[in-house]
Formats: structure tokens, sequence, C-alpha cells
């Protein structure tokens, strides 16, 4: 990481750009934020630092006028406002850049862009502006593209020239370097102290503390939607950021070395995939070997062929019997169930809808993957035996929560994920494949879900982590190769490379495939 | 040949009428991400109102179509509460309200069965009209006919040209980011369904009024169907559902020439063509998937709320 950035000093007249003065926001079955204070200057980059359900989107949704707080106030360069909408919060100069993007996949850039701006309608000169400030930051993009054929790095500069046509006095970003690549988020940090310089306060969103570090004048802590403390972030370690962060600790797991079997489990043979549906990613011959007793990882951004991988894995597509073979055994022809039968768990990036029937309860859940185990005899249900594999996930798992009785919907994202992993754990798998383990997971849930990872692989396991988290891949796994443009990296043993060259593999390693695979397939419209 | 061909033709531009008004209506809402079922409903609310108005004032058949908009306007306004502000399941609503149109015009209607209009005179645009073939197939139509074709141009337009355009289809595609970017979803959202149940009201009052002008129960007659499978063929472009409505009026009027020819066909075979037909050939255009999804509006027919 570059150099850390100086301790802000602030404007010579010292007001404020923004100012948040005791912001309360309640839902009716928690307070998102109680009593928020917050100021930022002029020029500031500011972290919002927080776990999830911490209360900071809540917080930048009243900001960006798409919620509104019940009690407290905001003042703008000294002046108290009320900021009903958004399009009030642009018109005031503040932009910002969505997690989840805000962009509508089937129209152009141009279009894209045209449609937040309050301006009058000239998509030609529209498209010229745009061309010139994305060269001027150093955000490469054509005008013209769709949206749907853009990788997720461009369709975040969409977001920032967006906000910057807008010409922003406060740019709000939330948690923008989850979809990037290492070297991307370098690119990104330079147009940001860009914008700092030029005057641009920032908002950044972030639970990764290290880039925090890197960019941040300051930072406001949150927890369980209260401030829990401020911080000039060079001045700390990310240690003593996660403590304010997480309020003790920062678990470690402990990762027993590889003893090194050369079975392979798990196998992928030239797997090549054409998906139906036209924003899905082509999968060109992949191969890969998950050997008994290790974790592979598998890196890369999303949208690169990741859920098409999953699905010709789990079983929910199916092709040539020879491309997956199961301990030898091939099973590419065979639907997700036959292959479940034959040791193959699965856990699913979506938990709810997928991992998991959300209004269902955990030992009818249960019984849905794991009825071998006895919880189905002659095709009915002996639901006494279901209640007792979901207590006894419950209680290994440590899942918290009101039973086997309970909803899957009622969980936490880190207890549903527990139990999921637990329901596929005691099915005594041969493999397992899990996409995603600690998405949406906090902090303490995350660490037990790794360490049950880890334990699992060395009692003899293959397991296949696929996961946007580079630092998370680096903690579990054994060996790692990169998925990028729907091809696969030969996997390298963890020691050999670094985030530095995964990164470069995730955006570059394929570059002379890119221009032709993303012809843009748009017939008359 | 072609003596017989001029009136074939012609009388295909009005028999596609109907379709053309009531499937830009459909198309509009479904750009918008809301799929109204009930446009055979509202096709035949439209036509009674129109009838009646009609029936009971000067203005003759152009009374009937402000008040088959209205109407038709009307009965789409029951189904966007429903659907939009209540989040409502959009096809049970809409076959409801289709269902509900049926009963409300046959009730209404009763007092006009065996009742007729004077019509609408073909107005013959000077000049133009004098154009050997062309004239007397495009330019010697009735008013409505010509008000249609304009619809089509001003829809096309609006979509391809206009911000109005790329908000409605923002807003179908993905109504969080249009409502993260500041659009007020549920509004467009009442906009365009209402502006479909106007349209749809007009293609049930020119039926009505203008195309056979007598009142006969459930008098559209599966046209309003028709408008919702035109909308899908097409893709959701409106050259697309134009072209398709004149193969439905075509073959409609081909087979009314069939049957006076005599050929030795049942009648209701007969009268079933234009619905086998189209539905067959557009089916056989739409089969590129990509091109469907390319243009499917990605919210169709899911409830939201902000």
């Amino acid at each position: 990481m570059s150099t850390p950035p100086p301790p802000f000093s602030g404007p010579p007249d010292g007001l404020p750009r923004l100012e948040l003065t005791g912001i309360t926001k309640r839902y009716p079955s928690v307070v998102a934020n109680d009593g928020i204070h917050l100021k930022v200057a002029p020029g500031e980059i500011h972290a919002v630092l927080g776990e999830n359900g911490a209360g900071k989107s809540t917080l930048m949704k009243i900001i960006y006028g798409a919620v509104q707080a019940d009690a407290g106030q905001i003042q703008w360069n000294g002046r108290e406002v009320v900021i009903a909408n958004p399009s009030e919060a642009r018109r005031l100069g503040i932009g910002m850049v969505f997690q989840h993007f805000s962009l509508f996949e089937t129209l152009t850039v141009v279009e894209n862009i045209a449609l937040a701006l309050d301006e009058p309608f000239d998509l030609k000169g529209l498209a010229a502006r745009v061309s010139e400030v994305s060269q001027r930051y150093g955000l490469p993009l054509d005008p013209q593209r769709l949206v749907y054929s853009l990788s997720v790095g461009e369709r975040q500069r969409v977001e920032i020239v967006r906000c910057l046509l807008q010409a922003p006095q406060l740019l709000i970003l939330d948690e923008p370097t989850s979809v990037l690549t290492p070297q991307a988020v370098q690119k990104l940090f330079e147009t940001l102290r860009r914008l700092s310089s030029e005057g641009v306060s920032i908002l950044y969103i972030s639970h990764k503390l290290h880039e925090i570090q890197s960019l941040c004048h300051s930072a406001t802590v949150m927890r369980g939607g209260k401030v829990t403390g401020t911080a000039t972030p060079s001045r700390e370690t990310p240690a003593s950021l996660a403590r304010m962060m997480i309020g003790r600790e920062l678990p470690v797991c402990a990762v027993p070395a590889f003893t090194g079997e050369a079975t392979p489990v798990l196998s992928v043979r030239g797997l090549s995939h054409i998906p139906d549906d036209p924003f899905g990613t082509a999968l060109k011959d992949i191969a890969l070997e998950v050997r008994r007793g290790e974790i592979l990882g598998i890196a890369g951004i999303s949208g690169n062929g990741q859920a098409e991988l999953l699905a010709a894995l789990s079983g929910e597509t199916t092709g040539p019997a020879g491309t997956v073979s199961l301990a030898g055994t091939p099973v590419g022809h065979l639907d997700a169930g036959r292959r479940r039968a034959q040791g193959l768990a699965f856990v699913p990036e979506e938990r709810l809808g997928r991992g998991a029937v959300p209004p269902m309860s955990l030992a009818d859940n249960a019984t849905l993957s794991a009825h071998g185990q006895g919880l189905v005899k002659r095709g009915l249900l002996r639901p006494k035996a279901a209640w007792a594999f979901a207590k006894t996930c419950i209680e290994r798992f440590d899942v918290r929560c009101g039973g086997p009785g309970a909803a899957a919907r009622s969980l936490s994202g880190g207890n549903l994920q527990k139990f999921i992993v637990g329901r596929e754990i005691m099915q005594q798998p041969i493999a397992m494949v899990v996409a995603q383990p600690t998405w949406g997971v906090d902090v303490g849930a995350a660490a037990f879900l790794r360490q049950t990872l880890i334990d699992l692989s060395r009692s003899g396991v293959a397991i296949l982590v696929i996961s946007e988290e580079l630092e998370e891949l680096f903690e579990i796994c054994d060996r790692i190769a990169v998925l990028a443009e729907g091809r696969l990296s030969e996997a390298v043993p963890k020691q050999q490379t670094n985030a530095e060259k995964i990164g470069l593999q995730m955006s570059g390693l394929f570059a002379d495939a890119h221009a032709t695979d993303r012809e843009p397939a748009h017939a008359a419209a | 040949m072609l003596e017989h061909l001029i009136p074939v033709l012609a009388g295909t531009l009005a028999a596609a009428t109907p379709l053309i008004f009531a499937g830009l209506g459909e198309l509009v809402a479904e750009r918008s991400g809301v799929i109204n079922l009930g446009v055979e409903g509202m096709m035949l609310i439209g036509a009674v109102a129109g009838f009646a108005a009609a029936a009971h004032s000067d203005g003759g058949a152009l009374a009937g179509l402000p008040a088959g908009a209205f109407a038709g306007a009307l009965a789409a306004l029951i189904f966007a509460i429903l659907s939009l502000s209540m989040a409502a399941n959009q096809a049970a609503c809409g076959l409801a309200l289709t269902i509900f149109g049926i009963g409300l015009s046959a009730f209404i209607g009763q007092h006009y069965v065996s009742y007729s209009l004077p019509g609408l005179q073909p107005l013959a645009l000077p000049g133009l009209s004098d154009i050997p073939v062309l004239g007397p197939v495009l330019f010697h139509q009735d008013t409505v006919t010509y008000l249609g074709l304009l619809s089509f141009a001003g829809v096309w337009w609006v979509l391809r040209k206009t911000r109005l355009g790329l908000i409605l289809k923002a807003v179908g595609e993905a109504p969080d980011a249009a409502h993260a970017i500041g659009y007020p979803v549920i509004a467009i959202r009442y906009a365009a369904t209402l502006f479909g149940g106007a349209m749809a009201g007009i293609g049930g009052a020119y039926l009505s009024t203008v195309y056979t002008p007598l009142w006969v129960q459930n008098m559209v007659a599966g046209r309003g169907w028709i408008a919702i499978a035109l909308v899908v063929f097409a893709a959701w472009n409106p050259t697309r559902l134009l072209l398709g409505a004149w193969l439905f009026g075509g073959v409609t009027i081909l087979q009314f020439h069939a049957q006076g020819l005599g050929i030795a066909l049942p009648v209701q075979l007969l009268a079933a063509l234009p619905y086998l037909a189209t539905v067959v050939v557009l089916v056989l255009i739409s089969r590129d998937k990509r091109l469907l999804q390319l243009n499917l509006p990605a919210s169709l027919g899911k409830p939201w709320m902000p």
C-alpha cells in the first residue's frame, strides 16, 4: 500500500462542509442510527467504519435524502437543510456511488448518466462531456457501450463519472472497493485524492482497515447504530481500529499446515458452457483439481463466471459426464441431488432463497438437503429426526437462534450461514463447494466459519472456496486460482503468490480474450 | 387483381386500429414494468362507454372516443390502486379487471342491444388520396385510423428520442435504481398504466362506434388478449407491434372475403384464423430468446414498494 496521508489540517475558515447532529432513525425492530454526530471538512476524506448492520448505509441514505431521519439536524456549509429526496441532495452538491450499483443494464453509459442529471436532454453533447471528464480523472469509459457488457469496475466508473458531472462538493462512496482488483483500488484512490485536493469532501464507507489507513484523513467508527469513536486512521493500527469497530480483539484463525495429499477428490476437465442468459459469462475450458485435505480458493470479481461455475459444480446445470468428477467417478451429467448423494456438499452465495427457504423452519430446511441422513423414510417425513438433526447442528456450530423451529429468515446472516455450513458438514461430504463463505457476516461469525472450513479440510475433505475477499482466501486456502472472463488460471500454492499477482491475473491475464468475447449480442432493438 | 387488393389493404388498416391503440397502451405500461392483463376488460368498458356517449350526444362517434378513453383510464385506475399502491399480484388484478369489464359492459350494454350508430365516414386527405393504390389504401380512411398511426409515431418518438422514454425504460428495468436516483417510480407507473387504460378504451370505443357501429355483447372478442400477445412477441418494440397489428387486420379482412366467396370451411374456423395466424407468425419471428431477454423490462410484473 502507498504512504498514508498526512493528518488533515482542515480549511482556513473552519466551516465544515457537512455536519450531522443527533441523527436518529428507528425501524420497527431496530434503532439503525442513534444520535449520530459527524463532521466533514471541505476536501477531507472521511471514513465511516463499521461492521455490517452498524448503521453506516442508513446514515448515508439519510445524507443522500433516500431515507428521512426521525430526529437530528443536517448542516450543509453552515446552513441547516432538510434533504427530502435524492434530487435535492444532488442540487446541494451531494453525489453518491452505491454499493449495489444503481445502473440500468440495457441502457448505454451515456443514457444512464443522462437519467441522473437534471439538465436539458442532449445525448450527443453529454457523450462528449462524459469522455472529457472520464479522461481528466483517469477513468476511461466508452459512452456508447451498453452497461450490461461492462465489467463491474467499469460500472463503478460510470457511477463515479455520473457524480463528477454534477460537480459535487461531497461524494459518498459505499464499499467501493469490494468489486475492484487491488490495482483498480489504487487507481480509484488516485482519483479520490485528486478530488480531495480540488476541495471535494469524500465520505468513504468501508470495513477494510488497511484501505482506510492508506486513504482517509479521519474516521468515524460505528457499532450497533452508535458512534463508538473517531480517529486519525494513519495514527492507529489495524488492531486498534478493529477493536473500536467490533468492541474486542480481532479473532485469528489457526491454520495447521497442509500435509500434502495428492489424491484429487473433486476435479474438473475441459468444462465449457455458454449460458442462456445474455447477461451471463461463458465458461471457457475450465480445469481444476481439489485434493483430499486441502482448501482451493478461486479469486476473482463476481460476474466473471462465478455464478456459472458454481452452477456447473453443484449440478444446477449439467453437461458431459467427464467434465466434473467426484472421487474418480464422472458426475458432470448428474443433477444436484445425485451429486449430493455421492458426497458433494454445496453452500451457495445466496443464503436466503438458495441455501435456505426463508419462511421455513430450520428443521424443515435441514430436511431439504440432509434427507439422506434418515430424515425421510419410505417417502414419509420424520419430523422428530429432522428436529434432532437441526438441534445437533445448532449446538455443534454455535447457531444463535430460537431453536429448530425458528424460520430461516429470522436468523442473522452469520448465524444462518453457520447453520447452512453445519448442515452440509453433518452429511459427511467428501468434497464441499462454498461460495462467498463470509459475505455479509459479522467478524466473529466469519472467524468461526473460516476455522470450521480449515478444520473440515484437515479432517480429509476437499474444499473449494469461491470468494471476492482476497484476504480471506490468503488466510484459509492452500492453493489459489483466479477466475476472470470465464477462464480459470492454474492454481498456485499461496506461498508462491501475493495479492498483487492475483490482482494482475484478475484484470490483465486474459486481456487478449477481452475484446472478442464481450461483443454485445444486442440485436435490433 | 389490384381492384380486389385495394379494399383488402384499406380494410386491413381499419381492422388493425383497435389493436394499435390497445397494443401501444399496453406496451407503454409494460415498459414501465406493469403487466396489465385487463386489456380485454378495459377495451370492453371503453367500448360500452363510447357507445353510450355516441348514442346520447350529437357528437356521434367522435364523442365516443374521449368517453372511451376516460372510462378505460378509470378501469386502469382500479388496477393501479390494487397492484401499484397495494402491491397486489398484477396477473391476478389484471384477470379480475377483464372479468369485471366483460360483466360491466354486458350489464350496461343490455340497453343498447340491436341499437346502431351512424358510424364515421372516411376522410379523404385532399391531394394524397388521389395517388394510385397508396391513395385509397392509406389516405382514404376514417379519422380514428389516422389518429392510430399518429399515436404510433408519437409513442415511437417518445420511447426513442426523449428523456421521458428513457425514464420509462429505466423504471421498468430497475425500479430500485430509478428510485435511488430520485425518480417517482410509483407515480410513473401510475401514469403509464392510466395511459394504457385510456388507449385500450379508445381501441374499444373505435370498435363499437366506428368499426362496427352496433352494440353486440362481448364485441371486443379477444382482441385485448391479442394486443397483450403482440406486445410480448414484438419484444416491446412499437414498430414490430404495428406490423403485428397489420398482420392481424389483414387476415381478418381476408377471411371475410373468403367467407364471401363461399370457401367450404366452417365460418368459426375462418373467424379464428386471424388469431391463429398472428400467434403463429409472431411466435416464429420471436424465437430469438436473446432478443426477448434483452428487451424484456426486467421488473415486469413484480410488485415494487419504495
